[in-house]
């Protein structure tokens, strides 16, 4: 560990390449956390689901690039038929569980990831597969640090992904519709806005943003039927750390955690580079606990 | 399926049938055939190798048998092999090895498939006192426990990446350079099997004592190993060992493309089922992949000829092979040491078969056999393959190789 420092310290141009690559992959992990903090914020619903979302948003791609599609215009196709298969998911599943408690939608959703990972497994088989965007790689520092297209393209995708995101939350009808449910689904009911087609909208959303994350993912990763847990867990630090409804904090709560892991993998390992990720979120954890600790002798 | 549903029946009524008329076996039947006994994977997980296995065990008894079986003393025998489907579980494994031993009274075992099997085989064959001889598990745990009656002819996983160490150590010394002056890197996945090619590979550089530069595991669910290249490319090692299955292959390879890493040496395991010539293209060029037994190996044995020489066979008598998998050579390799055991031997009694085996020093297809006093086979080697112009190509140990190593790998990203 020491000798990593001592690494860093001395060529300090690894540090450039640290940086980019936690940026690059914090910039995927903000698409499936913005996901998550929606359906998290408005409709209240813990989606375990979330990696199979990207997993299977992954294989779609995957398919389609077989069939001999170019890998980026797969990713406007894929968004819509995961949003169909999101909507069908909520119609189906969803639906009944919302009003219940933590529980049983936890248990849901929870099983609803059993499935999506064994109906995968039995469709495209255990193996490990990839997309080859078949792109190269920019090497700048004289070849010390390197840049692979593909994952620049991909920040550029998210940048914009998540742009259009906010103006559509920001201007659109149905943007201000899911605002006003968060904030008050009964008030939003009384004022005649269908709350369910609020919910299933928001759902298949999040469902075609998963997509659209899981084909980024196969372009500079790889995919497997049960990879999917690495990427709820991230979703689920993530938001817990930004807290819900604040999409600047879930960006840059994603960037952080691409970076720190980045540094985690170079300093400590591999080995201790998700258990860097879980350490931090107890530390912000503590730390909020502390923070509305003191807030609460205040009032008293 | 089958089986497993009427199992307490069928083997009531098997054990009566069987004692009553007691035809197909006992091993030294009366009708000069020596039958030897199996539970392999014909269901389940492992049904594909599991098949795998059992046509490389018939070939390998057609072909002794139409060489005129097996001679002992001066009467000759055909061979047998009576086979059960342990559907991929152990547990059935276990209790279909006690079932051969006990109510079928065979004497002469061969071995299930895959290490997990093999590990719920060995107590019972340990504890009837009856030979096994397995060709198709790799774990190394298997032969530290003392057992006296399982004889296994691959090489265990510790050996998967030492080879690369030697090679690497071979030509430190043809260019000039003391072998303890090379740099290592390694990531492992953290998985019994990888840990176990780690252990090999950590002894192996301690030999030579080389430095450990990299010693990093990958947890099994992380796909993301770029800051563990970048220390690997900053640190610039002779050697780069990677072993994480399927999944360890792919993104090994898509990072090391993207991070444009280069390494004199690189070995990564399980290449062939990765893909990775299809997969990654140019960018595998010099990588060296490690497998137990190639088709294009110069070994040549009595009854196959050369390894060449079986593949074509086993190809012709099975149809729908591109490329004869290991696991069916090795099989076979199984059935010709067992013949040459008994003959050896001049008896079917289990004390003196084991002792034979024990004492077996030959030269087969799959490679020369010689086991040690804990039943392994060090005496064949890992094979070393480079991936050259889109073909794997055999390239160590020197003394079995058909293609020149290129060193150090040249590649362009």
């Amino acid at each position: 560990m020491l000798s990593s420092l001592e690494l860093l310290i001395s060529a300090p141009v690894l540090n450039v390449q640290l940086l980019l690559d936690g940026i690059f992959i914090g910039a995927v992990y903000a698409l499936a956390a913005y996901g998550l903090a929606l359906v998290w914020g408005v409709m209240n619903l813990k989606n375990l689901a979330q990696g199979d979302f990207v997993i299977m948003g992954g294989y779609l791609a995957w398919m389609l690039v077989n069939q001999g599609m170019n890998p980026f215009l797969t990713l406007p196709i894929v968004a819509i038929a995961m949003f169909a298969f999101g909507w069908a998911i909520y119609r189906i599943i969803i639906c009944r569980v919302i009003e219940r408690d933590l529980f049983t939608s936890l248990l849901a959703t929870f099983g609803l990831a059993l499935v999506m990972q064994q109906i995968l497994n039995q469709i495209y088989g255990p193996e490990v597969q990839s997309i080859n965007a078949g792109f190269d790689s920019l090497a700048i520092f004289g070849g010390m640090v390197t840049v692979a297209q593909v994952k620049l393209i991909t920040l550029c995708i998210t940048a914009v992904l998540a742009a259009s995101l906010v103006c559509f939350m920001k201007m659109s009808r149905m943007g201000q519709a899911i605002r006003a449910t968060a904030q008050d689904p009964r008030a939003a009911r009384v004022m005649g806005i269908n709350t369910d087609r609020v919910y299933a909208f928001t759902f298949a959303l999040n469902s075609a943003i998963c997509g659209a994350a899981g084909v980024l993912i196969a372009m500079i990763w790889v995919i497997q039927p049960f990879y999917g847990i690495p990427y709820s867990i991230r979703a689920f630090v993530i938001v817990t750390a930004a807290g819900l409804g604040n999409l600047p904090g879930v960006i840059l709560a994603a960037l952080g955690l691409g970076v720190a892991e980045q540094y985690a993998g170079f300093t400590l390992g591999a080995q201790l580079q998700q258990f860097t990720v879980v350490s931090l979120l107890v530390v912000v954890l503590l730390f909020k606990q502390f923070q509305r600790g003191r807030k609460r002798q205040v009032l008293q | 399926m089958r089986m497993s549903m009427r199992y307490p029946v069928a083997m009531g009524i098997a054990a009566i049938g069987l004692s009553a008329a007691g035809a197909i076996s006992p091993a030294a039947a009366a009708d000069d055939t020596i039958t030897l006994g199996s539970a392999i994977s014909l269901t389940g997980k492992y049904a594909t190798n599991g098949l795998n296995t059992q046509r490389g065990y018939d070939l390998g008894v057609k072909r002794i048998n139409e060489a005129g079986g097996v001679k002992i003393g001066d009467k000759t025998y055909k061979i047998a092999i009576k086979y059960y489907d342990d559907e991929s579980t152990p547990l059935r494994t276990a209790e279909l090895f006690e079932r051969l031993i006990k109510q079928d009274g065979i004497k002469l075992l061969l071995g299930p498939y895959s290490s997990a099997t093999t590990k719920a085989a060995a107590p019972i064959i340990e504890k009837y006192e009856v030979p096994m001889v397995e060709a198709e598990a790799a774990s190394r745990s298997l032969f530290t426990q003392g057992y006296k009656y399982m004889f296994g002819i691959i090489s265990t996983s510790e050996q998967y990446v030492e080879s690369s160490i030697d090679l690497a150590a071979e030509m430190a010394e043809k260019n000039g350079k003391k072998p303890s002056s090379l740099k290592v890197a390694m990531v492992f996945e953290n998985d019994p099997f990888s840990l176990d090619v780690r252990a090999g590979a950590i002894e192996r550089a301690k030999k030579y004592k080389m430095q450990v530069v990299v010693d990093d595991k990958m947890p099994r669910d992380l796909n993301d190993i770029s800051a563990t290249l970048t220390k690997v490319k900053a640190l610039k090692p002779d050697v780069l060992l990677v072993s994480g299955h399927e999944k360890g292959a792919s993104t090994a390879m898509r990072q090391i493309k993207q991070l444009q890493v280069n390494v004199p040496i690189m070995t990564i395991t399980h290449c062939e089922s990765a893909k990775v010539i299809q997969n990654f293209g140019k960018v595998s060029e010099g990588v060296l992949c490690p497998t137990q037994w190639a088709e294009t190996l110069n070994y040549k044995g009595k009854y196959f000829g050369t390894a060449q020489e079986f593949a074509d066979l086993f190809k012709k008598t099975y149809e729908g092979y591109k490329e004869v998998p290991y696991q069916a050579a090795q099989a076979t390799a199984a059935v010709v040491v067992w013949k040459e055991a008994l003959e050896k031997a001049g008896s079917t009694d289990a004390t003196k078969v084991r002792d034979a085996l024990s004492k077996l020093d030959i030269m087969t297809f799959y490679g020369p056999v010689k086991f040690d006093s804990t039943g392994k086979n060090p005496v064949k080697p890992m094979v070393l393959r480079q991936i050259q112009d889109g073909e794997y190509k055999v390239v160590a140990p020197t003394k079995y190789a058909t293609a020149k190593l290129e060193f150090p790998r040249k590649v362009a990203y």
